[in-house]
């Protein structure tokens, strides 16, 4: 959302920034109350934070808790200041860096999921075409006439990005993502 | 449950009742506000009760710096309250600038009622969106039966951990709605617990390292002060038993005596040449309560280069934010100070001696003399001024509070704090206009002390108006003004980068203070002579009113010893090697784009 790579912070900081920016899926338990959803975009929005995919939705509905997921990218350095940032919050009970989690389990990267809508239009070939590459996307047709489809795909971003990217020349309409879901693989909560 | 009050203290009450009720159960004793529409029903219970008093302040950024003084010389929450609209986002200032010290204040803001919410209604604004970066927490109560539960919160959020400001918006129909009050509870809500007690093995670490540092320094800050008495004791205790020296920033000054011997003055941008240069060769850093801000560190790849650092905060968004520490100590700074002199106390033989080098070079910085200035003995100068004040009021232990500006850091360096809470200053914001409103609601706290607020002739108009609220209260506080007729600071920094061309930092047309403090109903007093100011100053403290003091001081004098913009704690420029030349040529292209 806005792309500041840049270690954040004093105007001093003039030395170059020599570690490399890595991209991170946060997991942040907050109280449902309103207007918590805007003190974490306004903390990621006022101190140069990036934002590049978050969802959120209550997920214990008895404790009105809710379960943020922020995909960021950012040096080490600010991705622990991004955790501590958000960990002062008032309504924030927990963040977990999911990406720094998977690798003390020894895994590659937590589970990442994520749902699109593809609205394509068109007839003939094209249309043909689309609905035999969205088969082997393992997309299923919601809604349909003769003139178009509406695709939902389920998968990895990359997946996703990819049906899009295959779906622009056969007529590609619209399409709504719903941003990263995510969690870490193994039986233990976050 | 009707009216009556049952065992736990619930009882039915209308929603400003609630406000005044748990004031008084928080402890309040005084609150400073202004009245509007959207707090009336608050205004009528205030009226109808003696427990808490109300100090009608003259604009709402008063009410707010006068509750920031009341808490930082006491200790406890200060208290502001406004109305809806403009008042709130009048508040705006000081709320930031109570975030950026660490202030705790609790700010009630009246609100247009439930209904009209977002009908952009007359004098409605969204305060806590306008709030919410400026806050530590805010809270918009919709429900009367939230209202007790949400002020207990305010105040517990406000005073605990990392203190800071909050909000706590009410609608005027949540105002006059009845429902229970509930007096306030020990448990608070699960996801707010600041960590008090710091990891005893990383104190262990710290110990081990400080008690085998060859050259070692103690650089405190306001989370010192923020911590309480006995922090400021332990740290006292710490210096007498380690021997080492030790400088603060300034949000900590008072914290250490500045008449103890191993005080090195204050560091930064403005801080002693000993105090900088003693930071830049040190082999070990204990950092407490501090946060590495730019102005004390300067260029921050060449801050502290060999140094191994420990840093004591309660903030963990504070550790290695600005600078990379080697043990952090997360908790409250007296906890782990506790922990730390015991721990001393126990395993260290402090060999002393081996400090005695390190004490040397040190005298050898302290003798450049930093701080020296010319005296004049036709014109004041500002330092001079400082001094004078200090020397005919030190007996007497005032409370200092400051604008912003030369005077601020003159201030600094030229008045000498012994103890804790008695220093009350716009550190991070740096917002001119702090003072005078401060050292109202300083006392306000402190009706018997003498209160001055040292007081530029540019910052002090940005606030003039709470002079009509000291007469009002009988608070006799002293304005000290060093007037040069310039924004000093401005101006010394349009020399430094901007060629001399002094761009709207010279005010031409300055009102008679001596008349305008007269107006007021205070008292007026003018100085331009050396020889005429202990005598003038005598007379400021000895009047039972509020004082307005004209100080006339040499209008274009500097402010040094000064770390420029982009450059280290190694490349001070020092008061007489300022010359014009040198004041011209300091700061590089790079340092010129810093602010």
């Amino acid at each position: 959302m806005n792309a500041q790579l840049q270690a954040t912070g004093s105007a001093y900081f003039i030395s170059k920034e020599t570690q490399r920016p890595e991209i991170h899926t946060l997991s942040v338990l907050v109280d449902n109350e309103p207007g918590v959803l805007a003190r974490v975009i306004g903390l990621f929005s006022g101190r140069g934070y990036n934002i590049e995919s978050l969802t959120v939705s209550e997920t214990e509905h008895e404790k009105h808790l809710s379960r943020i997921t922020i995909v960021t990218r950012g040096t080490q350095h600010v991705l622990d200041q991004i955790k501590h940032q958000l960990e002062r919050i008032v309504p924030v009970h927990r963040v977990i860096d999911l990406t720094v989690r998977a690798g003390e389990l020894g895994q590659d990267r937590p589970l990442e999921r994520e749902l699109a809508l593809v609205k394509v239009a068109g007839t003939g070939d094209a249309r043909v075409e689309a609905l035999r590459l969205a088969d082997a996307f393992r997309a299923s047709v919601i809604d349909a006439n003769t003139e178009h489809f509406i695709f939902e795909i389920t998968g990895k971003v990359s997946k996703i990005e990819q049906f899009i990217a295959i779906m622009k020349p056969l007529g590609l309409v619209e399409v709504c993502r719903t941003g990263v879901a995510a969690m870490n693989r193994g039986p233990q909560g976050m | 449950m009707s009216n009556g009050q049952n065992d736990t203290g619930r009882r039915e009450m209308t929603g400003a009742e609630m406000v005044v009720q748990a004031l008084k159960d928080n402890g309040v004793k005084h609150i400073f506000g202004y009245p509007g529409g959207a707090v009336l029903p608050i205004y009528d219970e205030i009226f109808q009760q003696d427990d808490v008093e109300h100090i009608l302040v003259r604009h709402e950024q008063g009410a707010g710096h006068a509750a920031e003084g009341y808490a930082r010389s006491t200790g406890k929450a200060g208290v502001m309250l406004v109305t809806s609209g403009p008042g709130a986002t009048n508040a705006v200032t000081p709320l930031q600038d109570a975030l950026m010290d660490s202030i705790p204040l609790v700010c009630i803001t009246g609100q247009v009622p439930t209904t009209l919410i977002g009908s952009d209604a007359f004098q409605e604004c969204d305060t806590v969106g306008i709030t919410r970066p400026c806050t530590k927490h805010n809270w918009l109560v919709k429900d009367v039966n939230d209202l007790a539960k949400t002020l207990h919160e305010a105040f517990h959020v406000a005073t605990t951990g990392r203190p800071g400001p909050v909000v706590v918006d009410i609608p005027k129909d949540v105002q006059f709605a009845r429902g229970v009050y509930t007096p306030p509870q020990t448990a608070p809500r699960t996801s707010y617990h600041p960590q008090v007690q710091g990891d005893l093995d990383r104190v262990k670490e710290a110990v081990a390292l400080l008690a085998n540092a060859k050259r070692p320094i103690i650089y405190s800050g306001g989370g010192v002060i923020n911590s309480g008495q006995e922090a400021s004791e332990l740290l006292r205790e710490l210096v007498e038993l380690s021997g080492f020296p030790i400088t603060s920033t300034l949000m900590g000054l008072g914290a250490y005596p500045a008449s103890g011997k191993n005080w090195l003055g204050m560091l930064g941008m403005h801080g002693t040449y000993e105090a900088n240069m003693a930071m830049h060769d040190c082999d070990v850093m204990l950092c407490i309560g501090a946060r590495f801000d730019d102005r004390i560190t300067g260029r921050l790849d060449a801050f502290s280069p060999g140094s191994k650092k420990i840093h004591i905060d309660i903030d963990p968004s504070s550790i290695n934010k600005n600078v990379r520490v080697d043990i952090p100590i997360i908790g409250d700074v007296g906890h782990v100070l506790e922990d730390l002199v015991r721990l001393w106390r126990a395993t260290v033989k402090a060999d002393k001696k081996a400090l005695y080098p390190w004490w040397e070079q040190i005298a050898k910085w302290r003798a450049r003399d930093s701080l020296a200035f010319k005296t004049n003995d036709e014109v004041i100068m500002p330092q001079y001024a400082i001094q004078r004040l200090y020397e005919l009021t030190k007996h007497r232990d005032p409370f200092i509070t400051t604008e912003v500006g030369q005077h601020q850091m003159w201030a600094a360096q030229h008045f000498h704090f012994e103890k804790p809470h008695h220093w009350m200053t716009s550190g991070g914001l740096g917002t001119m206009g702090y003072g005078l409103p401060a050292a109202l609601g300083v006392q306000i706290a402190h009706r018997d002390a003498l209160v001055i607020d040292i007081a530029g002739d540019a910052s002090i108009q940005m606030c003039i108006q709470e002079m009509s609220a000291a007469v009002q209260f009988d608070a006799p506080i002293k304005i000290f003004i060093l007037n040069n007729q310039y924004m000093g600071m401005v101006r010394q920094w349009q020399q430094l980068l901007h060629g001399n061309r002094l761009s709207h930092s010279y005010t031409e047309a300055m009102p008679d203070f001596v008349k305008l403090a007269e107006a007021y109903g205070a008292h007026g007093i003018r100085c331009d002579k050396p020889a005429n100011l202990d005598d003038a100053i005598n007379e400021m403290i000895s009047v039972k009113k509020p004082v307005i003091f004209d100080c006339r001081v040499a209008t274009l004098a500097n402010c040094f010893p000064m770390i420029p913009s982009g450059k280290a704690h190694n490349e001070m420029l020092l008061p007489d090697e300022a010359t014009d030349e040198a004041v011209a040529n300091a700061i590089d292209a790079k340092g010129r784009e810093l602010v």
